[in-house]
């Protein structure tokens, strides 16, 4: 299991809300780290990965955890 | 002793909030057992959907700004000063000319700024419609415009969400009217996986820019301009060069909320997205852009949640009573679709919007809240 260097709970709020997070948290980032959002939209199970691999990024997983989806997202460049 | 309410911002839901109580309790403000103050940095206010036409050079600049006094309801007081901070623990606001104004209930009504500043190269480089002198640059841009290439430009979050699809669709049939549209190739950008936040919209939309030969480019978060070669990129590696750059910059809320301890990420305030009161707070409400409510930021949602925090506080200031009203999300959204035709969504927390086919009529009902929202914002209607 792979521990994300920032966590960001975006539970509760909706598309593009989690997706925003994890794109805003990837570009401060340093190469290397992992992000993890945890989020309660169903659209962000679909929408993060997608985004992920548009922008070269690395999907590390997609687990269900505190009632609802933990994305965790590994820059890579 | 009046109990004094304290209004923040001179904008849509200023305005509406402190016109909305003063209207319900005229009586008791003339017998000062209330008291009701709007504290605004502009003594001017300034209708910004018509910024949009002004680009276009189909709206007259001035018929967009009238004086704050002329719009308040006479027995509201004005102070035009920037508030500094807000001490939750006094009950008191700080203003930047250093006076202190108390209060018994407050509400938080400093809109949103746009933020060019934050992506690298925008701000010397795009042109936007989002303030009356980025609308009247931009319209000089559009009469010398000759063909080339114009790209749009999307950051989130930001206020009137339907604004680069209406500018997108209106650019078309403006070039088209004029001949131009052969010699123009455009390129509309976006955030998010599709080509608007709202399933609906995107759908509408991408039909719409399909149909009128306008290029589409999806997951695209802008990084920097590259002023000399004239080039966009985005934080996902794709690129997007330009003659003209078009931009709805990120927006950010007021620094207000972050001097005083009371907002989050971004300086918008947690808000309870039924009472609309500030997290923690019982008696500071926030209103219109400023919340963090996953609600359009629009002058339609400033409008519907004035209304309930209005009710709310007429209750609290005239018997003490306990806030009931709720805001459900409502919001409602003219949507431009070339120069002549129109269209909308009207939705809420439970309601997903649908997009009726465009027509003129739709368009002409726009063009007429465009007066009307004169008197929404005195709370005549």
């Amino acid at each position: 299991m792979v521990t994300a260097d920032r966590v960001i709970d975006a539970r509760g709020s909706f598309c593009p809300g989690p997706l925003m997070e994890m794109i805003r948290a990837i570009k401060t980032a340093e190469v290397g780290q992992v992000v993890e959002v945890l989020t309660s939209d169903s659209g962000s199970r679909t929408d993060i990965p997608k985004w992920a691999e548009k922008a070269g990024q690395e999907l590390v997983e997609v687990v269900s955890r505190d009632g609802g989806d933990a994305i965790l997202v590994r820059k890579v460049k | 002793m009046p109990k004094r309410l304290l209004v923040v911002g001179s904008g849509t839901a200023g305005l509406m909030v402190a016109n909305l109580v003063a209207r319900a309790l005229e009586p008791k403000i003339q017998h000062h057992d209330v008291e009701v103050t709007v504290l605004g940095e502009r003594d001017d206010y300034i209708y910004q959907p018509g910024f949009l036409y002004v680009a276009f050079d189909l709206m007259d600049p001035r018929s967009l700004v009238r004086p704050v006094r002329d719009l308040l309801h006479p027995r509201v007081r004005f102070v035009q000063d920037r508030a500094e901070r807000v001490d939750a623990a006094s009950n008191t606001v700080v203003t930047q000319g250093g006076v202190n104004l108390p209060y018994d209930y407050l509400v938080l009504a400093t809109g949103s700024r746009i933020r060019p500043e934050d992506v690298p190269g925008l701000a010397q480089e795009a042109h936007w419609f989002y303030t009356l002198e980025g609308a009247e640059k931009l319209r000089e841009a559009l009469k010398g415009l000759q063909g080339g290439r114009v790209a749009i430009s999307v950051g989130i979050p930001h206020k009137c969400p339907v604004a680069p699809v209406e500018f997108t669709l209106m650019l078309d049939a403006w070039a088209r009217n004029r001949g131009l549209r052969d010699a123009l190739e455009i390129t509309y950008t976006y955030p998010v996986a599709r080509a608007h936040t709202i399933p609906a919209v995107a759908a509408f939309a991408e039909a719409e820019f399909e149909r009128r030969d306008i290029k589409v480019e999806t997951f695209f978060n802008m990084e920097a301009v590259d002023t000399e070669a004239h080039v966009l990129h985005s934080q996902e590696g794709t690129d997007v060069a330009y003659d003209l750059l078009v931009t709805v910059p990120p927006h950010g809320g007021d620094a207000l909320g972050g001097a005083s301890g009371l907002a989050g990420a971004g300086n918008w305030y947690p808000t309870d997205r039924q009472l609309l009161q500030v997290q923690g707070h019982e008696n500071i409400f926030a209103v219109g852009d400023t919340t963090d409510l996953p609600v359009s930021k629009a002058g339609s949602v400033a409008h519907f949640e004035s209304e309930v925090v209005a009710d709310n506080l007429v209750g609290l200031l005239s018997e003490g009573r306990r806030p009931g009203h709720t805001y459900a999300g409502r919001a409602f959204c003219f949507i431009e679709t070339g120069l002549e035709e129109a269209t909308y969504i009207s939705f809420d927390f439970q309601h997903p919007p649908v997009v009726p086919t465009p027509s003129r009529s739709i368009h002409f009902f726009k063009q007429t809240y465009n007066q009307i929202h004169w008197a929404n914002l005195k709370a005549v209607i």
